[in-house]
């Protein structure tokens, strides 16, 4: 007990401190180095995407003609999105990448992972200014509801924390998974309701798959995000789903992962500077 | 501080690496494996049960041809690789620092890597800001600081990271070959450094090839020989012993080095056991202890044979020649010969093998370094200069 607890204090002790703060920093000089817009292009990224989805889905294809501010609540599932295949992806390469410190210090690993994951928690940070001002010029009725809006954040940290702590440790051993964590991010994409709306599906696959899509972590997390600093109309897991176990699901899914993920992570860590 | 105190402690510590026969980084080579039971792995073992201690304040070299398992030894003494068996303790702090340079990244500036270099050694910024000064100059660097690390030459980049790396404030530093860079001058301010810090009381593991080095900071050396301690020793002795080790593959014996065979194939040798191992193994003796050979002999000759023996060192010299006398064997024979307390000092010995009909004296099998032998150091016993061991007895009347 005592010795966990020590654990715990030890990550963020002094000089794990430093080391993450250097590394997340080196990170964010190399990123766009040699690019004339530079740390722009963090911003610039997710807003051309959400103009691309926003041209073909709402303005062609109509989707969300019914929906309160349709258009904000696509930039923000965007903006959302894009932070967790960011986070999972450069939280998977980010033990292998550094194989060069692995193999020549001896240090915590978990650190570089996290330090992979934090560079793409600025990005979000700075998107979600991005898309406070939009909800703002869409003269979106800010509620009380806002003040949920972090523990969404905080929960899809979590689970993308999570996740790249898994994919980290396996990748040193089988460089396959990069190539299937792209293809599963895809489905999962279309599989979460970021493009269309949830009503859509509710209207044309029936209310059971649209309750089925729910359970996955990032959809809750991101219509509890809308209904939070958007729209109180938006469907989330919790009011669409009437079993309470069953629209606990989404984050037991979370709670379990963490906890399988640190356990994987701490079991492997040992081996990732021969394995690397 | 007691200049007795161990400040490493290495217990029976082994290491050995699976070595894919195929690379196979794949998942289907995974599930392959799954059903597949002989998997392709070759076990190597790098490190071989090996004890040993270093004191308070030592500077201590490990010195070994390339492959013995220095660097090895040195990731486990950081904590870089997890040890199969045995223990590494370590009393104090240490530096994790394996090589010069770590992280260093080359499109960052000489300053922003004197940072996360330091941030790697555990300063913070603060800290950093303080050495700054102090690291640029006693790397020369002052001109240099704001342009990016890919324009430095190599020279420059390791004065820059031995500036940092000195200013680590642990009780135990690890030093992998430092000084294979850097002009003659710079090379003398790390020797100087050297020697502060040996003053300073730290405890410095310092692998290297260069014996000079070696001869003058060391206070011990232990030479690795494939996985195995050869001997903890002075430097003085340690040198001449390592210049020996090298001088082998120097000579003139490409040729003699492969089993040449020749005779009439009447009778043949057909394996050889060292201590009850097989030849393919690297077998090891320890100095001043027993010596048997097995040999398995398939003859069809019904004459009596005569087994013939060669030692030889590592330069050629034949030390030994013992012949047995003539003997009936069936058709598989086993024959041994035994050496109590072999008289080798250490090194490298190969042996060479002859049956010979002891009737007409012709030749039927005759293989050149049929098998080899390293003899390594005892710590029971003292060690002794020469290439054999006299077993004299000292008296004072």
């Amino acid at each position: 007990m005592v010795s966990s607890f020590m654990k715990i204090i030890n990550i963020l002790s002094r000089r794990n401190r430093i080391l993450l703060r250097e590394l997340v920093v080196t990170d964010f000089k190399l990123r766009y180095q040699g690019s004339v817009l530079g740390y722009l292009w963090s911003l610039l990224k997710p807003l051309m995407l959400f103009t691309i989805l926003y041209l073909v889905f709402v303005r062609f294809l109509k989707f969300g003609a019914g929906e309160e501010h349709f258009a904000v609540s696509l930039l923000l599932g965007t903006v959302l999105w894009t932070f967790f295949t960011e986070a999972t992806g450069q939280g998977m390469a980010a033990i292998v990448s550094r194989g060069d410190l692995i193999r020549k210090i001896n240090f915590p690993k978990y650190i570089i992972v996290i330090s992979g994951t934090i560079s793409a928690l600025i990005n979000l940070t700075l998107n979600l200014v991005v898309v406070f001002v939009f909800i703002l010029i869409n003269g979106v009725d800010i509620k009380w509801s806002i003040f949920l809006f972090p523990l969404s954040i905080l929960e899809l940290y979590i689970f993308a924390l999570a996740l790249a702590f898994a994919l980290a440790a396996v990748y040193v051993k089988y460089r396959d998974v990069s190539h299937i964590w792209e293809i599963f991010l895809q489905a999962l994409f279309y599989a979460t309701p970021i493009i269309y709306p949830l009503s859509l599906v509710v209207e044309n696959a029936g209310p059971w798959i649209a309750k089925l899509l729910m359970l996955n972590p990032v959809a809750q997390i991101i219509q509890d995000a809308r209904y939070s600093a958007i729209s109180n109309k938006t469907l989330t897991t919790q009011g669409f789903i009437e079993n309470p176990f069953l629209a606990a699901v989404p984050y037991g899914i979370v709670f379990l992962l963490i906890i399988f993920a640190i356990f994987y992570f701490k079991k492997n860590q040992k081996y990732f500077a021969e394995n690397v | 501080m007691s200049s007795h105190e161990p400040s490493v402690i290495v217990k029976n510590l082994s290491k050995s690496f699976k070595l894919p026969h195929e690379q196979h980084t794949g998942l289907k080579q995974a599930i392959i494996n799954i059903f597949n039971t002989n998997r392709g792995y070759e076990k190597q073992e790098v490190l071989k049960d090996i004890s040993f201690e270093i004191k308070k304040g030592e500077f201590y070299g490990i010195v070994g041809r390339n492959g013995s398992g220095k660097s090895t030894l040195l990731k486990l003494l950081a904590g870089i690789y997890v040890p199969d068996t045995g223990l590494v303790h370590i009393n104090g702090t240490l530096t994790p620092f394996i090589e010069l340079g770590v992280g260093f990244n080359p499109e960052l500036t000489g300053r922003e890597n004197v940072f996360l270099n330091g941030a790697l050694l555990g300063f913070s910024r603060s800290e950093m800001d303080q050495m700054y000064d102090n690291i640029v100059q006693f790397a020369e660097l002052d001109k240099f600081m704001d342009q990016k690390l890919k324009n430095y030459s190599s020279g420059m980049q390791v004065r820059l990271a031995f500036s940092i790396a000195i200013r680590a404030k642990s009780d135990v530093l690890l030093i992998d070959e430092v000084l294979a860079v850097g002009d003659a001058a710079f090379q003398q301010k790390c020797y100087k450094t050297f020697l502060d810090l040996k003053k300073e009381g730290r405890t410095i593991v310092f692998i290297t090839h260069d014996m000079t080095a070696v001869q003058r900071f060391c206070d011990k050396v232990l030479i690795l020989d494939k996985g195995n301690i050869l001997t903890i020793t002075d430097p003085r002795d340690a040198s001449s012993i390592y210049e020996t080790m090298n001088s082998e593959p120097a000579k003139p014996v490409s040729k003699a080095q492969q089993p040449a065979r020749r005779g009439n194939g009447v009778a043949i040798i057909e394996d050889v056991y060292i201590n009850g191992a097989s030849k393919d193994n690297g077998i090891i003796i320890k100095q001043g202890e027993n010596l048997s050979i097995d040999f398995k002999i398939h003859t069809t000759s019904s004459r009596p044979l005569i087994v013939g023996l060669a030692f030889h060192d590592a330069f050629g010299v034949e030390l030994a020649g013992p012949n047995s006398r003539g003997v009936f064997m069936t058709t598989e024979s086993f024959v041994s010969y035994s050496v109590a307390n072999l008289p080798f000092n250490l090194g490298e010995y190969t042996i060479t093998a002859a049956l010979v009909d002891a009737e007409t004296e012709e030749e039927m099998d005759h293989v050149q370094n049929i098998t080899k032998f390293s003899v390594v150091s005892n710590p029971r016993r003292k060690q002794e200069r020469g290439k054999i061991l006299i077993p004299g007895n000292w008296k004072v009347k």
